[in-house]
């Protein structure tokens, strides 16, 4: 880079870098906290824009969605502002694995954030690339933009998603380009070395767009919105979510698909060496699946509408980093896309990240104070998880810069917490995507429950209102009325009672049972209990359906609230900051290295980190023990 | 998944002696959960107190029953906290009936909700709690660090090729069963769960019932190996392979092969009166070319090094050689016993001679005719309850840890059953799974970490 004559602007609190959904988030909170915020993008068009799949949330993202908005974010609301299908995944599974997930207008869901983003108070939007982050004494002072103007500041938040060098590649064309044809940010990664922080490369990729008149849906099968809509944010009225869905469609892949993609399989970058980035797993390009998978003689592929003001129809199933000739045959050996005209070609996109083990739980950098770092960049991928990340560093900056502790959501708390648990303490080889295998108390973790989980939390934060507190106080209190009634409730074994229970194929009763011990076997219900349950009070479905689950779960609930207890007890026992681990004695030379890498903030997170060992954690404890005192 | 120990107050137990008090191991319980978990095994021989009402640092005698049988006469002490060595309730079992009912009477305690403790655990927590001096923290360090290095090495002796490869077959089996339903729960549009169910029940009671067979082993010693490492030494042809056939013979004797640590060393497990013998044969010394023969002495004496008891054959009708000379330099400072072989036949060589050589007790045998055997048993008995022969504690205490670790996992799979049967969600199911998969790691030594979701990537074809 030519050197700029730089010159100072204006002064900020914090300034956020990248406006996508972790930089939205960022800048939204710390705003919204008090704090004068700055938000730079590389184009003001690019604010919340969704450069993949046009959908939010879907399995275990949908927790997180729900979490951000019990925190008091924007994703949940923004979502119902401009869904146009949802479903609820996993509905015949476990309360803990119902997910939602929305089918997004994606030109409706950037302008309506760009919308909320630009009238925040507190909050400035503008264009421009940055090039430097500005320290003093290893602290951060400012954020110098290519145009040479300098922003002081206390506090950095990087959100540069998948801008930084980034490279775009399908076949032996490669573009040094962001996605979809945005420019790149090509300095900052070198101002951040210099800082001392170490960079991975990652990749990922997308499909191709293809216009949706040169489609034939009577090949595929019609995929639906569920009939009635469940918003995201625990704030929208529900009936408010009415309105016209459209469909997805399904098709498959075939033999003649796979075949095109075998022929051609040394002209992918994957395979001759092209992309050196590490790619996803859970996100595989087709070529990938058709080489992993060589058994597998179809895959699916849902057809999915980006919005609707567009014919664009995004290809989920098959993104690819093929030459675009291979693309086009290959898109058209799938039934109904025979004469598929291709609007944007599939490509994968290469671009620098961070190391995320150089973070602290807070997501500020141990080496660099007033440093933060969220989303894509910390080697996340997905809408969701960038947004959970940019949420908890802008709480985190704005909380450094009032003098407060950092909020540090635990595993047992939130998907949030697992989410930057994993990032901070375990080795990542690929972007990292949120699954609800990764969270160990997920019965308690569920969607429906993130308000009572999060809510007043999100208050004593600063970023839930009064009055959303008090209705959730509200809602607490009227589940544990019903569940204590339903508990005192007795039945007995008169003849309706009998008869009714029959009906349902449950056996009669032999001594009188409560209510709640009633709900419990498994073909019965609270809403099936109504005809004895004579005396109920009106309640709304929410509070039903949490005491339900509440009930019908107690034992598998408890089991869970029993490790907690004893998780939250690793979790509180500090580790001082500055310790240092060359002189605790007899640890392991992997742990020792481990640990001093990591510097995890308690027991229990040194506890998680591989290659420390349950011996080396007593060895901890007993020398904090002896420098305590 | 409770990787760390010892940071709540639950209640841990351990043999907390070697044998150097004439036969007398001591059960040690610490916690909150002590009295009441000695009550219920204990009847004292006269007075009906409850323990907890019992004066603190007093000694009561009675008996440790499984439901009304006795398992064993005992001392039992009483020590309330703060005065006690971890600064906890603490019960000491003082029990005299040999090391299988020492730890019949381990197992009850720790069936009776005690936690079997980490390696140097009483010691960590008296730290803890303050009872040790701060400036002590290194040598408790060491204690930890010295503890866990032993069990570890046990741990790793104890597993031969073949367990290794059950326990991780298992493992591998449950966890297939559990990516598959984090696949479907994760992907719901791409796997389907449909009649998963039978599947994974039929899977489920297969797992149990290799459970349930490790478990029905563990007492015999197949998959545990425990006892008193006996090394039979000896020259070429003195009858050692004849001897470890007699002894096999003994009692009906209950004898395993058990691939050993060295890749031609063979150890068998022999159920001894109430000792048990872990015999480690060592083959090599058989051959009679020269230079083989000289490996062997050398291996020989590798393995006398860490035995407990070395078994010395001499043979009566040969003059002692230059073979006998190595062993007897072997014997010294060693627990041993010398079997004078082959005392049938006319002997040049006397028990008399051999006593002076070796400073050691003297047997006469014919281990072809199996005369002394008898007396053979008795003696090491005799050496193992007066304490004459130091038992490896952490193998015992490794061992125990991998038949508990073995029952939870065995109750984690019961529990996936019950899940099943009471019809609940898939997901449901994932939870015991995994419990099962970790309680199994912990036998082999192998952590969760990414595990599942490196099995979920790699069978099932994930995402969009």
């Amino acid at each position: 880079m030519e050197e700029q004559k730089s010159y100072i602007y204006e002064a900020y609190d914090v300034v956020v870098i990248g406006a996508g959904h972790a930089g939205c988030e960022a800048a939204l909170a710390s705003a919204r906290l008090s704090m004068k915020t700055l938000m730079l993008t590389v184009s003001m068009d690019s604010i919340a824009m969704m450069p993949c799949n046009p959908n939010i949330g879907g399995t275990s993202k949908g927790h997180l969605v729900r979490e951000i908005d019990a925190l008091g974010g924007e994703m949940g609301r923004n979502i119902d502002r401009t869904y146009i299908q949802s479903k609820m995944l996993n509905k015949s599974k476990g309360p803990a694995v119902h997910s939602l997930r929305a089918q997004a207008d994606k030109q409706d869901y950037t302008r309506s954030m760009r919308k909320v983003v630009e009238n925040q108070d507190n909050l400035t939007v503008k264009q421009g690339e940055a090039v430097e982050i500005l320290t003093e004494d290893g602290a951060v002072c400012g954020v110098k933009t290519y145009s040479g103007a300098v922003y002081p500041c206390k506090a950095a938040i990087l959100c540069t998603g998948t801008y930084l060098k980034a490279r775009c590649i399908y076949g032996e064309t490669s573009q040094y380009t962001g996605p979809n044809g945005l420019p790149a940010a090509n300095y900052l990664t070198d101002s951040l070395k210099k800082l001392g922080i170490e960079m991975y490369r990652f990749k990922t990729g997308t499909p191709a767009r293809i216009d949706k008149r040169s489609i034939d849906f009577s090949k595929m099968q019609e995929q639906f919105g569920d009939e009635t809509v469940q918003p995201f944010s625990f704030e929208t009225d529900p009936d408010s979510m009415t309105k016209e869905q459209v469909s997805c469609w399904l098709t498959y892949t075939n033999e003649a698909t796979h075949e095109i993609i075998r022929e051609n399989i040394h002209r992918s970058p994957l395979f001759s060496g092209n992309i050196k980035g590490t790619g996803p797993r859970y996100c595989p390009s087709i070529e990938d699946k058709v080489v992993k998978f060589p058994d597998k003689d179809r895959h699916q592929v849902f057809i999915e509408p980006e919005g609707n003001y567009t014919n664009e129809m995004y290809i989920s199933g098959m993104s690819s980093s093929l030459p675009e000739d291979v693309q086009i045959a290959m898109y058209r050996s799938v039934p109904g896309l025979e004469h598929a005209n291709i609007v944007r070609n599939a490509y994968a996109i290469e671009y620098d990240c961070i190391n995320p083990m150089q973070l602290k739980p807070s997501l500020e950098f141990k080496a660099v104070s007033g440093l933060f770092s969220a989303g894509q960049m910390n080697g996340s991928s997905g809408y969701e998880e960038a947004a959970a990340q940019g949420i908890m560093a802008g709480i985190n900056a704005a909380r450094k810069l009032s003098g407060k502790e950092p909020v540090v959501l635990d595993r047992s708390q939130a998907y949030i917490g697992v989410l930057i648990d994993d990032l901070v303490t375990k080795e990542t080889h690929e972007p990292y995507r949120m699954m609800t295998s990764r969270a160990e108390y997920r019965l308690l973790l569920r969607q429906d429950n993130a308000d009572l989980r999060l809510t007043e939390l999100g208050y004593e934060i600063g970023l839930i209102s009064e009055e959303r507190k008090e209705a959730l106080q509200t809602k607490k209190q009227q589940i544990s009325d019903e569940i204590m009634r339903l508990k005192k409730t007795m039945i007995g074994g008169r003849e309706e009672v009998q008869e009714f229970l029959e009906s349902q194929g449950s056996t009669p009763l032999k001594t009188a049972l409560s209510l709640a011990e009633l709900i419990t076997r498994p073909e019965l219900g609270y809403q099936i209990l109504a005809k004895i349950d004579t005396e109920r009070p009106h309640i709304s479905t929410e509070i039903v359906e949490q005491v339900e689950i509440e009930l019908k779960y107690a034992g598998y609930i408890e089991r869970q609230q029993r490790q907690v207890e004893q998780f939250k007890k690793t979790e509180q026992r500090k580790i001082p900051e500055n310790l240092d681990y060359d002189e605790v004695p007899s640890l392991r030379i992997e742990a020792r290295q481990k640990l001093k890498q990591i510097r995890p903030e308690n027991i229990g997170q040194a506890s998680r980190i591989s290659g420390v060992s349950p011996a080396d954690i007593s060895v901890l404890l007993v020398y904090l023990k002896q420098n305590r005192e | 998944m409770e990787r760390v120990s010892g940071m709540g107050q639950d209640t841990i137990a351990a043999v907390a002696t070697g044998t150097t008090n004439a036969g007398i191991s001591i059960i040690r319980i610490s916690g909150t959960e002590a009295f009441r978990i000695a009550e219920e095994l204990f009847v004292p021989k006269t007075g009906k107190k409850r323990l907890s009402e019992m004066a603190s640092h007093t000694m009561h005698y009675g008996t440790i029953r499984q439901e009304d049988a006795i398992v064993d006469e005992v001392l039992l002490s009483v020590m309330k906290a703060p005065n006690t060595y971890t600064k906890e309730n603490i019960v000491e079992i003082n029990c005299h009936g040999g090391i299988l009912v020492t730890k019949k009477v381990l197992r009850l305690v720790l069936s009776h909700g005690a936690r079997l403790a980490e390696p140097g655990e009483f010691t960590k927590r008296a730290f803890l709690n303050g009872r040790i001096d701060l400036s002590q923290a290194e040598a408790v360090i060491d204690l930890i660090h010295a503890a866990n290095e032993q069990a570890m090495q046990n741990s790793v002796r104890q597993l031969g090729g073949s367990l290794y490869r059950k326990i991780s077959g298992l493992r591998e089996d449950i966890l297939r069963d559990t990516a598959w339903i984090e696949a479907a729960l994760d992907d719901p549009e791409h796997i389907s769960l449909d009649g998963f169910e039978e599947t994974l029940r039929e899977h489920t009671e297969q797992s149990i019932t290799q459970l349930e067979e490790l478990l029905s082993h563990a007492a015999d010693g197949k998959i545990i190996k425990e006892g008193i490492r006996t090394v039979i030494l000896g020259k070429p042809n003195a009858g050692k392979s004849t001897l470890l056939n007699a002894l096999v013979g003994e009692e009906r004797a209950i004898v395993t092969e058990i691939p050993g640590t060295t890749r031609d060393t063979l150890e068998e497990l022999i159920q001894l009166k109430g000792v048990a013998l872990r015999i480690v044969d060592t083959a090599g010394i058989r051959t009679t070319s020269d230079t083989v023969e000289k490996i062997g002495v050398e291996k020989a004496r590798k393995e006398a090094e860490t035995a407990d008891l070395l078994l010395y054959v001499a043979d009566a009708t040969r003059p002692l050689d230059e073979n006998d000379e190595a062993v007897i330099e072997i014997l010294k400072g060693k627990k041993a016993v010398v079997l004078l072989n082959k005392s049938d036949l006319p002997a040049l060589v006397t028990a008399q001679e051999l006593r002076e050589k070796t400073e050691k007790q003297v047997l006469e045998i014919s281990a072809k005719q199996e005369q002394g055997i008898e007396q053979l048993s008795e003696i090491i008995e005799h050496m193992f309850y007066q304490g004459l022969i130091d038992r490896k504690e952490e193998v015992f205490i490794t061992s125990l840890r991998h038949e508990q670790a073995l029952k939870e996992a065995k109750e984690s799979l019961l529990q996936v059953l019950l899940s099943l049967d009471k019809h609940m969600p898939e997901d449901f199911y994932s939870i015991d799974l995994m419990n099962a998969y970790q309680m199994l790691g912990e036998i082999i030594g192998e952590a969760v970490d990414e595990d599942l979701v490196n099995m979920i990537f790699k069978e099932f074809c994930m995402g969009k």
